[in-house]
């Protein structure tokens, strides 16, 4: 996939082409095994010390998993349930019964829900590339509800740009949906585990997010507002992008620090894409995890938990 | 969530003897105009006005006592130009942060009232505003009296970043346990209540009122019109239009306020706490 490599892969992709082509030429085995090394050394090195703009393109990368992967690698039964019930059914928000396999005999029985994004051209359309419409936040506390009713984990995975800014969504209350959930969700009976797989997209992504543990990928972000829109509200130019993205802080390591997330899920060297599987495992034991530390709270306990780590969250001093 | 704009000055109130309108451009008179609650005369413009302004509108005089005036933000992310912008802002306003709450009465029912002002950041969230929100919402649980909340706001304050981004979890989780003590919380969305605010506790109200012609919503106009390549139509995203769509309850100009509330609260909780005292069955018999 030549296309898919970014600026800064370049010269791993150098690398890679040059073995490509000894490949097809009989005779070149040790010269081959030493680009290999040679390779794996370099992407040791691009990785490890990425730039906060390189993670925002690594979390929007063509190739990254979406919802729906991660569901369809992870589970072993999903069951996805549509609508909100009262205007239509947002393709931007997958969610249904789903059934984890912990061992051959014993399965975790739980409600996924996650936004989500298409690859091509026609389902990046169809999905409205991972923006949803107040109908999505609708179905998902829906959802949400419904687990609270059968007394069933939630677990969101959260990859979006944001709430989308249009017409019919300003019509439909877009406000409104986020803010119900954002409220509903801080008392739902049930453990919460939120997983910020790609983009952390403000309140639109928040509207997902409020959960007793709340975990982000290696290589996500999670920001009030895109590098883009920031600099192009305070330095009235987009193309400041860049410098937006380190001034925000927004990269899984800083809201570590910040205490504002539990735990960083790892990835796979260069990024989820390069091993989707490998990555859905980590996510799986992620939420095993989570679920397990959740396990033996009662419900008043997972509530005021869950309200408690929110109004934690806040820097002030009294003067 | 911060819309993508920076407020008009010349929507906030100059100095002067006479100003112009805005809306329809007349000559006003500065002093009658403060008479009539800065509301244009001819054409019913509801001018901004700040926090303070509010206060004395809304509030039984000298019944306001302030809590947490010196709540002060911290600057976790040592976003570039943040403190200065800051400073200015505390300058401009006299205030600490954009958000004042405290306790007060409206005609002798005592509430938890809070009121922001759009002229410190742009009514811009951050931890102080958030915390302080979160905390007037507690007051009215634990005093078990009335939230009156006056929104306004262009969003999330982005130099503060994701902790901006955390007050909207903060403020609508404190609102959750305030619902779950049936405590009424009546929120006015004032010109403009925007983005990060509006996804939260300004849509949260038991009772949403707004000032006439307010705007409204989620997404800047500039932010949609980039998305769909066109035009929003006139009145897109006012008061009026949110009320048509079922996201407002009553629109009510500014000189309206006071009574409204004050009735508001008597029929949700004051008539409701006496009732509680006592029912008397013959009042109700037909003479």
């Amino acid at each position: 996939m030549p296309g898919n490599y970014l600026d800064f892969e370049r010269p791993i992709q150098e690398v890679q082409k040059k073995i490509d082509e000894l490949t097809s030429i009989p005779g070149y085995e040790s010269e081959i095994n030493k680009l290999k090394v040679q390779i794996e050394k370099l992407k040791t090195k691009i990785y490890s010390d990425l730039t906060p703009w390189q993670k925002v393109l690594l979390a929007r990368h063509p190739n990254r998993p979406y919802t729906l992967d991660y569901i369809d690698l992870i589970t072993g039964e999903f069951v996805e349930l549509a609508g909100d019930r009262a205007f239509g059914d947002d393709k931007a928000i997958v969610g249904g019964l789903a059934k984890i396999n912990i061992n051959e005999e014993k399965s975790l029985s739980l409600v996924i829900i996650g936004t989500q994004k298409g690859r091509e051209t026609k389902e990046k359309i169809l999905r409205n590339f991972g923006m949803p419409h107040p109908e999505g936040y609708r179905k998902a506390l829906r959802l949400m509800k419904m687990a609270e009713k059968f007394n069933l984990p939630i677990v969101t995975l959260v990859d979006t740009p944001g709430a989308y800014p249009g017409v019919g969504a300003e019509e439909r209350g877009q406000a409104e949906a986020i803010a119900r959930n954002l409220r509903e969700m801080a008392v739902l009976k049930v453990p919460i585990v939120v997983i910020i797989t790609g983009e952390g997209g403000s309140g639109g992504a928040l509207a997902l997010a409020v959960g007793n543990r709340v975990l982000m990928m290696e290589y996500a972000v999670y920001s009030v507002i895109s590098p883009e829109g920031c600099a192009s509200i305070l330095w009235r130019d987009s193309e400041k992008a860049e410098q937006a993205a380190a001034a925000l802080k927004i990269t899984s390591k800083d809201l570590h620090q910040f205490g504002i997330i539990d735990e960083i899920i790892p990835e796979p060297l260069g990024g989820a894409h390069q091993d989707p599987k490998l990555a859905a495992q980590y996510i799986k034991q992620a939420i095993f995890k989570s679920l397990g530390e959740l396990k033996s709270m009662t419900s008043d306990e997972l509530i005021e938990q869950r309200i408690e780590k929110f109004q934690s969250f806040g820097i002030f001093s009294n003067q | 969530m911060p819309t993508n704009g920076k407020p008009e000055s010349k929507m906030e109130i100059p100095g002067g003897l006479w100003l112009r309108c805005d809306s329809c451009g007349e000559i006003l008179y500065r002093k009658t105009l403060e008479q009539n609650l800065f509301i244009c005369s001819r054409c019913s413009y509801h001018f901004r006005i700040s926090a303070k302004k509010y206060i004395e509108i809304v509030l039984d005089p000298n019944s306001f006592e302030e809590y947490d005036q010196n709540l002060v933000a911290g600057n976790p992310l040592e976003f570039p130009n943040y403190a200065d912008k800051f400073g200015e802002a505390q300058k401009k306003t006299g205030y600490q942060e954009g958000f004042i709450y405290g306790r007060g009465m409206v005609n002798k029912q005592p509430i938890i009232f809070g009121v922001m002002d759009f002229a410190f950041m742009g009514g811009s969230m951050g931890s102080v505003v958030g915390e302080k929100v979160a905390r007037s919402i507690r007051k009215a649980r634990f005093e078990k009296i009335p939230l009156i909340i006056f929104a306004t706001s262009g969003g999330a304050r982005m130099q503060e970043g994701i902790f901006s981004l955390m007050q909207m979890a903060k403020t609508s989780a404190e609102l959750a346990l305030l619902a779950q003590d049936q405590i009424p919380y009546i929120v006015i969305v004032t010109n403009p209540t925007m983005a990060g605010v509006m996804a939260s506790y300004a849509s949260l109200g038991d009772i949403i009122i707004s000032e006439p012609k307010a705007l409204l919503g989620f997404a800047g106009a500039r932010v949609i019109e980039g998305t769909i390549g066109e035009k929003l139509p006139d009145g897109f995203q006012t008061a009026e239009f949110l009320q048509k769509h079922g996201f407002i309850d009553v629109v009510v100009p500014r000189k309206f306020l006071k009574q409204t509330l004050s009735n508001i609260i008597e029929i949700t909780w004051s008539k409701n706490r006496q009732a509680e005292e006592k029912l008397d069955a013959s009042a109700y018999e037909v003479q």
